[in-house]
């Protein structure tokens, strides 16, 4: 009869703790744990020496205090005698603003160019990969400041404006577009407006209703409902219908020269613009390298089964192609739109107000508070 | 049968007919433009339509290319000149080269030593580019960062030599505890180069004579070297660290994985400006009252984080992208984990992630102009700074943001080139 004894317990060894697999892991992580620790102990130390040693402290106090700058284009109410914390909220404002125009030109231009370059005019192809190449390996802060030197330079200035035999004159007498930004007008809301708009919205959500419908009628029953005019009848009757029936309460307003300077409608500053469009057609080329990307991953075949059942080159491209590729373009579609807002924080380089130049900029300067 | 078939047919052809030749719309330049240029009314009219723009721009572009002077001294001479037609100042370039290329403030004589270093950049970099060159030359490429160093900064030639001696020993002692450990080679590697360095500081203090170069401060470079610099050192730098940082990543170690994870979200959830300017402003707060290092030795520092956490990102990719089975292999063969990461799962993975890191790198690259926010002179802070504010040529913009957007385009459409290029060369799997 034998025994099972147990395997004899092996003493521990300190040359186990780098040898051994066991304890390896264990001993590394804790070194880098004490190294991490001793670094955060080493700066926060250096901190609170360097601020004791300018006689700061850390506090949020700041955020409450009047901001004493203007900023000069705002989403919100805003004058110098707002908060700090106000003045940061506008900077938030501002950065959305030009990140949501921004994504949304940058796709309209990216899906267009992306498509045209796989048009099977040579010419065409030809002449928007340039425009990709082009734009896609010169930094976009030179992109930003050609665009922002381009409408200083070639627009007209406020005062070309004046006099009978204006060197430059306002479209339909209602857009002007000047050196310093473009004049918009602005609507005004007068009673009853909320009902027009109310409409409008509602003939939205009708439309997307309505492609939904047809959507599924399609694909359960093999009914092709027209789509394209019931849209755009869905877009446009029911809002003007309404319009008209109320008495017009919606009115525009004008911009108007009034001494060096136009008065009035939306101004867009045009840091704003050139900020815009700079971003805009920046991303725009590498989205339409996404998105020509996309559409050749759907390989040939779907195509040629699609034109083989016997359908048009229209509908294989709604029904069978572009679903396929909306998989293939929409990630790298979403991480190009975060660059793009990421990109924004550019603005400071043409005096536009965004976050950075609010908060990190001025507020920065006036209250010495770079930790917070 | 036949006879009377012979009379019956007046001919028969004995000779086969020679190949007609297709018809003129389907061979040649013509079938090519009805393909490519005429099919249909839709695509004609976008042909018209490009070859109206096509137009506009060249008509635009040709007399200001062509009209362009070349030899003045400020713009109010070359309006002179122009008299009002159309034309160029490109004498903007050529007056304001020098800054332009190497910022206002590195002493003119010295000029030699930058364009030796970009020289030989390209002679170093050679052997990595091209995998068919000798490799030998891969020694002059080890030495470079430190010829580099002295011809770019100047000073004695003992501080890069030094620097040199330092990895030398330590390589040589990691040599010799290898076979013991990777890990205690890698310790005996820092301690013989910290030692090797705290010695040769000794030696640069005593002889700070030795075969020196005029030492140039680094706020004096400026223009497009000031960007070649940031972005071939943070490139350079950044990749070791992103491998370091995509390892930590991937590894089972549950601290050293969230240092990793934190670093790399919160730097890619940060715009790299304002990263800069945390370089700018609040770094100082951090390090011992007193010390004071250069901004431009910060901002490499802040770059080279905001690259390595993209690279990390990149390379994780091509990690997750192996198959299991050439890491279980690999451990079946028994080899440790430093074994098994620098010959079996790092080359195949740094492969698939070539087009991801020159992306990273060329955007890097491009990143570079940033730094002209935080009031460092490069391209765009010349452009922007000294030479539009001048009074002899302020009002240039087309030629200099031309000249600008020519610099960049250059060498970021190269890169890319490269990329391509050299994708196709790595190419193993059959297609």
């Amino acid at each position: 009869m034998s025994t099972v004894t147990d395997p004899p317990v092996e003493s521990f060894r300190l040359s186990q703790l780098i040898n051994d697999t066991r304890y390896r892991s264990i001993t590394f992580q804790f070194i880098a744990l004490i190294l991490l620790i001793f670094a955060m102990a080493y700066l926060g130390w250096n901190l609170v020496q360097n601020l004791a040693a300018a006689g700061l402290n850390i506090s949020y106090d700041f955020l409450g205090e009047p901001a004493g700058y203007d900023i000069n284009q705002t989403l919100i109410d805003y004058n110098s005698q707002s908060t700090h914390w106000r003045a940061s909220m506008v900077g938030v404002l501002n950065t959305l603003l030009v990140a949501v125009m921004g994504c949304i030109m940058a796709t309209i231009v990216g899906v267009f160019v992306g498509v045209l370059r796989l048009s099977p005019n040579w010419l065409i192809r030809k002449l928007m990969s340039v425009y990709v190449e082009i734009f896609r390996n010169v930094p976009v802060l030179i992109w930003i400041l050609i665009i922002m030197a381009v409408f200083v330079a070639v627009l007209p200035q406020p005062r070309d404006f004046r006099g009978d035999d204006a060197e430059a004159s306002m479209l339909w007498e209602a857009f002007a577009f000047t050196g310093r930004g473009f004049y918009l007008p602005a609507p005004i809301y007068e009673p009853g407006s909320w009902l027009v708009v109310t409409t409008f919205i509602a003939s939205l959500v009708a439309i997307v209703v309505y492609r939904r419908y047809t959507t599924r009628k399609l694909y359960n029953e093999g009914v092709l409902l027209p789509r394209a005019w019931p849209t755009a009848a869905l877009f446009f009757v029911p809002t003007l219908l309404m319009f008209f029936v109320l008495g017009m309460p919606i009115s525009l307003e004008y911009p108007e020269l009034a001494g060096f300077n136009f008065q009035g409608g939306i101004y867009m500053r045009n840091s704003l613009l050139s900020l815009w469009f700079a971003l805009s057609i920046y991303t725009a080329a590498f989205i339409a390298e996404n998105v020509r990307a996309g559409i050749l991953a759907v390989s040939k075949g779907q195509t040629e089964a699609a034109a083989s059942l016997g359908m048009r080159p229209n509908r294989i491209m709604n029904l069978v192609v572009l679903p396929q590729a909306l998989r293939v373009i929409i990630p790298p579609l979403i991480s190009q739109y975060l660059n793009l807002t990421k990109n924004s924080s550019l603005a400071i380089a043409v005096g536009y107000m965004d976050l950075t130049g609010t908060l990190g900029g001025i507020t920065l300067n006036q209250t010495g508070r770079a930790i917070e | 049968m036949s006879d009377m078939h012979a009379h019956s047919v007046a001919f028969v052809r004995e000779t086969m007919l020679p190949e007609q030749e297709p018809p003129a719309s389907e061979v040649g330049v013509v079938h090519w433009m009805r393909e490519n240029l005429f099919r249909g009314w839709a695509n004609t009219l976008m042909t018209v339509i490009a070859i109206f723009v096509i137009y506009k721009i060249v008509a635009g572009a040709f007399p200001w290319f062509v009209n362009g002077i070349w030899s003045t001294n400020s713009l109010a001479e070359c309006r002179e000149i122009l008299q009002g037609t159309t034309g160029g100042c490109f004498s903007v370039l050529t007056e304001r080269w020098n800054q332009l290329l190497f910022g206002f403030k590195y002493p003119q004589d010295q000029y030699w030593r930058l364009i030796l270093a970009f020289v030989l950049l390209g002679l170093a970099a050679a052997p990595v580019l091209f995998n068919k060159l000798p490799k030998q030359m891969l020694f002059f490429t080890g030495l470079y960062p430190f010829i580099g160093f002295w011809l770019i900064w100047g000073g004695t030639l003992l501080a890069p030599l030094v620097a040199l001696a330092g990895f030398l020993v330590g390589f040589a002692a990691f040599k010799k505890v290898e076979h013991q450990s990777f890990a205690m080679g890698a310790l005996a590697f820092l301690v013989a180069a910290l030692v090797t360095w705290f010695l040769g500081g000794f030696a640069i203090r005593s002889a700070p004579g030795f075969l020196a170069l005029e030492a140039v401060p680094s706020r004096d470079m400026g223009g497009f070297m000031l960007n070649m610099i940031l972005g071939v050192v943070c490139v350079s730098l950044s990749l070791p660290f992103g491998i370091l940082l995509a390892l930590g990543r991937q590894s089972d170690m549950p601290i050293i994985k969230w240092i990793c994870v934190v670093f790399i979200e919160f730097i890619r959830g940060v715009p790299l400006i304002t990263l800069l300017f945390v370089a700018n402003v609040v770094l100082a707060y951090f390090l011992p009252p007193g010390t004071t290092f250069d901004l431009i030795i910060r901002v490499i520092i802040m770059i080279t984080a905001f690259a390595s956490a993209y690279i990390a990102e990149v390379i994780r990719g091509g990690l997750a992208a192996l198959p299991r089975g050439q890491y279980e292999a690999a451990d079946s063969l028994g080899l440790d984990y430093a074994q098994a990461t620098r010959l079996i799962i790092m080359p195949q993975a740094l492969k698939i992630s070539i087009p991801g890191i020159v992306n990273v790198a060329v955007g890097l690259f491009k990143d570079t102009t940033l730094v002209s926010v935080i009031s460092m002179f490069d391209l765009v802070g010349m452009i922007r700074g000294p030479i539009l504010a001048s009074t002899e040529w302020n009002g240039v913009y087309w030629e200099l943001w031309g000249f600008a957007v020519f610099l960049f385009f250059i060498v970021c459409y190269s890169i890319s080139q490269y990329s391509q290029w050299l994708e196709r060369q790595l190419q193993t799997d059959h297609r």
